[in-house]
């Protein structure tokens, strides 16, 4: 049990949004300590969901493209750079109800002026009863870290957005044969994704299908296949099935304190990145299901990090009056 | 620090597991892996804080394929832990320094 000293801010989550919030911040001269999450092979991993992708082609002024992971280290060296202070740990509790404002690591208080909260989205999965015994074994999230073991083989993608096809594109450097497995009867993909995918000879599409069962006792050795329309079943002889089915906001810790919609994603307000508890800011996936970019993520965490500053001025202003 | 981390190759691998007096912890991975590099870190600080009672060693799997071939590996990270050479545990997916040390509890008695 420990309480660490009290600070003007403390970032939650170390996506682009989190580690932009950090640079405007630090920038700032707040000394943000960032918990910026625990090592994992889900995409709920210090650096966020781009650490487990591979050619980031979009993020402007990087007209060769940038791995991933290293514009995310890039970002957190940023951060550092201005004096933004690093906790590799998951918050696992929070109390927004009083002043200061306090989270925990474990048994380790923290507490903080301002918060930004910044825990981005994890992958889906499809929830089927042997899912997670068989990760590892067949069954991935994470196509960087796993294509590489399927040389040779025929695996398949669940999913049809722009994840998704990029996953399969990816493994089509490994694999013989890629078939993607998608529920509707088109992607929601953005179409150069989707050229990408049909331009692809190694690509199959299966349309209106569902995997509604893993077999395999060791190893994925099949699927079955419903198709969604005539509910005919299949099962399909593969060694490897990718999962990339969309995701879900990581707003578990915030329950019943933070306003959330219907799907678990935090309300900020118009224009902004308040919250509804004063001194709590959202940014990144975590607050938006429409964009969900890096970019758009990293403009948002500019935004919490600015109307947080802006906050405690007034605060402060407030007070010595 | 590092000298505390045993770099395995196909041709030091059997030895180094057959001959450690300690459990050998031996970390799979590879360059193009994110959750591989973010695990580094805390694999050597248990290196560090676990010598004398845990061998701590890596395979790059792009060099030494026929080793993670040999084990059945299919995703990075795998931790497997070897006791007298043989298999005694294994852990897919990376994980925070807490979790990992929970995870080996049994072979740090």
């Amino acid at each position: 049990m420990a309480t660490h000293p009290h600070r003007k801010v403390i970032i939650i989550g170390s996506g682009p949004a989190g580690l932009t919030a950090a640079v405007y911040a630090a920038r700032a001269s707040l000394a943000p300590l960032v918990i910026e999450g625990e090592p994992s092979s889900t995409s709920d991993q210090p650096g966020g969901q781009l650490m487990l992708t591979t050619e980031v082609e979009n993020f402007p002024g990087f007209p060769e493209g940038v791995q991933g992971p290293e514009l995310m280290q890039r970002m957190r060296d940023q951060a550092a750079r201005f004096g933004a202070e690093f906790l590799t740990e998951k918050a696992t509790k929070i109390d927004f109800s009083g002043r200061p404002h306090r989270v925990w690591v474990r048994d380790d208080e923290y507490s903080a002026d301002a918060v930004i909260v910044s825990t981005g989205a994890r992958s889906l999965m499809l929830g089927l009863p042997n899912e997670t015994a068989l990760i590892g074994h067949g069954v991935s999230t994470c196509a960087t870290c796993d294509g590489f073991f399927f040389r040779g083989q025929e695996i398949a993608v669940v999913g049809g957005g722009d994840s998704a096809i990029e996953e399969a594109s990816f493994l089509t450097k490994f694999a013989t044969k890629v078939t993607l497995i998608h529920r509707r009867d088109k992607f929601r993909a953005s179409k150069i994704m989707q050229e990408r995918a049909f331009n692809n000879p190694k690509i199959s599409v299966r349309w209106n299908s569902q995997v509604t069962k893993l077999n395999g006792d060791k190893k994925l050795e099949s699927i079955e296949v419903t198709d969604t329309v005539t509910g005919a079943k299949e099962t399909v002889a593969i060694s490897g099935l990718f999962v990339a089915i969309g995701h879900r906001p990581n707003t578990d810790l915030f329950g019943g304190v933070l306003d959330m919609d219907e799907t678990g994603y935090l309300v900020t307000q118009p224009g902004s990145s308040r919250t509804n508890v004063p001194g709590v800011f959202a940014c990144g996936d975590v607050q938006d299901h429409t964009y969900r970019q890096a970019i758009t993520a990293a403009g948002s965490g500019c935004m919490a990090a600015i109307d947080a500053e802006r906050w405690l001025e007034h605060q402060h202003a407030t007070a010595s009056k | 620090m590092a000298a505390n981390v045993v770099t395995l190759t196909t041709a030091n691998f059997d030895e180094t597991i057959r001959s450690s007096n300690t459990p050998v912890l031996v970390d799979f991975w590879a360059e193009w892996c994110g959750p591989c590099k973010q695990i580094d870190p805390v694999i050597r600080e248990i290196a560090t804080e676990k010598a004398g009672a845990l061998t701590v060693a890596k395979l790059n799997v792009d060099d030494h394929g026929d080793i993670a071939m040999r084990f059945n590996v299919m995703s990075i990270p795998t931790m497997i832990v070897f006791k007298n050479g043989a298999e005694v545990q294994r852990l897919v997916g990376a994980r925070g320094k807490a979790a990992l040390l929970a995870d080996l509890a049994g072979h740090l008695a």
